[in-house]
């Protein structure tokens, strides 16, 4: 028996970075940065408010986030970052999952999406301290409980009857809109055939005025998105981590 | 043969005997059943001020730690300062440091015993005590700090329908195990050295006192034969308790080294956390030993400069071996040059906070070994005590630079921003007044001296007269 002494070889995307499911570009030099993405993804998924003190106190807890930084702060010269909408980027090598000591936060193997199990949460906060991108919202407070904050007694009528509403204490993030997936998934089986691309998209993505987030399947070469995620301006945030992220972000030339 | 009637002239002493034996508590040996019934008299002796500090204590532990928690589980974590990206508080902040406060008790009781260290003798209980009642506090530290404590046997591998069990791959679930364990075992080997004590205290009281003893002291009525299976008990704890110890601070560590945060992930973290605990343990017993000095009747024949001598001269050298690790700790984000851990090392030294660093290293490194160098000033009771009150608020400070501090800093430059406590306060200040009135009780209620470790002690120290020298020896009985 011959032993391969070949040294391996090393190319740009790893075996696993190929594969995944779904997944999402983000062209930050379309970007206005005009915030609609956060409101319709607070809508969508039934992220509360916490009121103005929370809120100053930055417990925001918007599962889409825009960042914006001044790369020079010295006041003639100030230069700004392109817009960076930040969301959960859905590693596939997740830092959040193995240190959650009661599996809320978990990985699914047939959607290649991190999902956190809400009841079994008991917030310890690991999943958020370990997460890189820091895009995990914690419930400081009952934000949805009408109880003991009457004036949102009406503005429960515009929950989402697909997605949960969460108690205090446990983590949330984003889901990739899950429950769209769902629909478009049992409906494509109904009708007995896969899911066409652009059949549905995420709320953050169908929100955009600028059309700068695509959502898709990746692991499909023809799909809008993949298209879109091969080209030289692609990029992962962190990638030197190691954590496989699903979100690709174009910026600069072409 | 010749022989030498020996002159009668006054004895001189002898020039190297400048030292009176009597000084040392080992040589300096009382009638059993009167050290008995100094200890027993101890236990009994109230008076207005005790009692009065106690009421104030349990008013501090009803309400700022009682209600304050009753408002933060009802209206969730919000109430405290916690927030992105500052997820871990003081809360975990006093875990470390209680668990920390827990390891000298351990160390003292064991590995002194192990090592056959004398003078720690009529301490051991005092800092095993410290172990438990410590613990006790880190507890419930973790359970504050959890989002949702009411399902907090989540983490507990029961048995159940849905097949559900924890996370081993997670830190978290290691803590519980190594705290778990931590816990029995100290509590074990505080209760094993305990036994005749108790028994001792059983035969000398009455009323209720008796009952309690009588249930403690399980039947023990000293023969040969049950001296020799506790020896045996306590020598096998000893042994056991020690990695048992190592590991659990080794492993409290690791909730840090393991995550993927700048200026946390560190493979120097798990020597370094357990430097650390017996950095702020043994200050802390030099405290308490301080306090039961000056208030307890009877221990200042007990607890003598000697004592604090030991112990002034282990801080010393724990400070010393602390800023070697602490060094170590430093030196690669210093020298290693990634960008993050730099930034954080920069924000940690000239940021706003930067007078907690300076102060850190003040009081655990220049301030020890600028004091505990002079034999006298180590044996001053008052002195070491306010060393080790600084070496605590020193090591105090250098986790809440690991925990809030170090995770200010993180890659998304987005989120940074500056945790300041809120609801953490009053708890905190609650943990520690519930700390010293469990030690207040525990003192009335079980011997703080293990009197037949004294005892056994005395009688194996012997003093031989070598020519004129008065050599104090030690017979080893086992």
């Amino acid at each position: 028996m011959t032993t391969d002494l070949a040294m391996p070889v090393f190319t740009n995307n790893s075996e696993e970075e190929l594969q995944g499911r779904w997944g999402m570009v983000v062209d930050q030099d379309l970007c206005t940065g005009c915030q609609a993405c956060v409101a319709a993804c607070s809508m969508e998924n039934n992220v509360p408010f916490v009121e103005e003190e929370d809120a100053a106190y930055g417990r925001a807890m918007h599962w889409i986030r825009i960042e914006r930084l001044w790369e020079k702060t010295e006041y003639p010269e100030v230069k700004m970052t392109p817009f960076q909408p930040t969301m959960c980027q859905q590693c596939h090598n997740a830092p959040c999952e193995p240190v959650c000591p009661v599996f809320a936060s978990v990985h699914s193997a047939s959607e290649d999406l991190n999902l956190q199990v809400y009841n079994r949460c008991i917030g310890t906060r690991y999943c958020g301290n370990n997460c890189p991108y820091q895009v995990r919202a914690f419930n400081w407070r009952d934000y949805t409980d009408a109880r003991i904050r009457p004036h949102l007694t009406t503005l429960q009528n515009q929950l989402n009857p697909d997605v949960t509403v969460r108690r205090r204490g446990v983590m949330e993030k984003c889901t990739f809109c899950i429950q769209r997936i769902h629909k478009a998934e049992d409906k494509a089986k109904s009708e007995g055939r896969e899911i066409e691309d652009g059949e549905f998209t995420t709320a953050c993505a169908q929100a955009c005025p600028a059309n700068a987030i695509t959502f898709g399947r990746i692991d499909d070469p023809n799909s809008a998105v993949s298209k879109a995620a091969t080209g030289s301006r692609g990029r992962h945030l962190l990638e030197e981590l190691g954590t496989l992220p699903r979100v690709t972000y174009l910026a600069g030339g072409a | 043969m010749a022989t030498y009637a020996k002159p009668l002239v006054r004895q001189q002493p002898h020039t190297e005997e400048h030292e009176d034996p009597r000084e040392h508590l080992m040589h300096d040996p009382l009638p059993r059943g009167k050290m008995n019934e100094m200890v027993m008299e101890s236990m009994h002796e109230t008076n207005p001020i005790f009692w009065v500090i106690t009421a104030v204590l349990a008013g501090i532990v009803v309400f700022a730690l009682g209600y304050e928690w009753y408002v933060l589980i009802m209206q969730g974590q919000g109430t405290a300062g916690v927030t992105r990206p500052d997820y871990w508080g003081v809360f975990l902040v006093n875990t470390v440091f209680w668990i920390g406060i827990s390891h000298a008790g351990t160390f003292i009781s064991a590995i002194l015993r192990v090592m056959k260290v004398e003078s720690r003798r009529p301490f051991t209980r005092a800092a095993e005590l410290m172990t438990t009642f410590g613990l006790i506090q880190a507890g419930l530290s973790i359970f504050m700090h959890l989002g949702r404590v009411w399902v907090v046997y989540f983490m507990v591998p029961f048995p159940n329908e849905r097949r559900l069990w924890p996370d081993f791959h997670s830190p978290l679930m290691w803590d519980l195990m190594a705290i778990t364990t931590y816990v029995l075992c100290s509590t074990m080997y505080l209760f094993l050295p305990l036994i005749p004590d108790v028994a001792m205290a059983r035969d000398r009281s009455e009323g209720w006192r008796k009952v309690f003893y009588r249930i403690l002291a399980l039947g023990f009525r000293g023969t040969e034969g049950e001296w020799k299976n506790l020896v045996t008990a306590m020598n096998i704890f000893a042994f056991a308790i020690i990695p048992v110890m190592f590991s659990v601070h080794t492993i409290v560590s690791w909730d840090f080294a393991m995550a993927t945060r700048p200026g946390w992930s560190s493979t120097v973290f798990g020597p370094y956390f357990v430097i650390g605990a017996l950095h702020s343990g043994m200050a802390a017993v030099a405290i308490v030993l301080f306090l039961l000095r000056s208030t307890m009747k009877h221990y200042k024949y007990f607890i003598r400069p000697e004592h604090f001598g030991t112990i002034g001269m282990l801080m010393l050298l724990v400070s010393m071996a602390w800023a070697y690790f602490y060094f170590n700790d430093y030196i690669v984000p210093w020298y290693g040059g990634d960008k993050w851990d730099k930034l954080l090392q920069e924000y940690t030294e000239t940021g706003p906070l930067a007078y907690l660093w300076f102060t850190m290293l003040i009081v655990n490194i220049v301030i020890p070994w600028a004091t505990l160098w002079n034999k006298k000033w180590r044996e001053t009771p008052w002195l070491l005590a306010s060393v080790g009150l600084l070496i605590n608020v020193g090591m105090y400070i250098e986790r809440y630079l690991i925990i809030p501090v170090g995770v200010t800093i993180t890659r998304m430059p987005f989120t940074w921003r500056q945790y300041y406590p809120r609801i953490e306060i009053p708890m905190t200040i609650g943990t520690f007044a519930l700390f010293l009135l469990l030690y207040m009780l525990a003192s009335r209620l079980i011997p703080l001296i293990p009197v037949w470790e004294v005892q056994e002690g005395q009688e194996n120290h012997i003093l031989r007269k070598v020519g004129k020298a008065n050599i104090p020896s030690i017979s080893e009985l086992e």
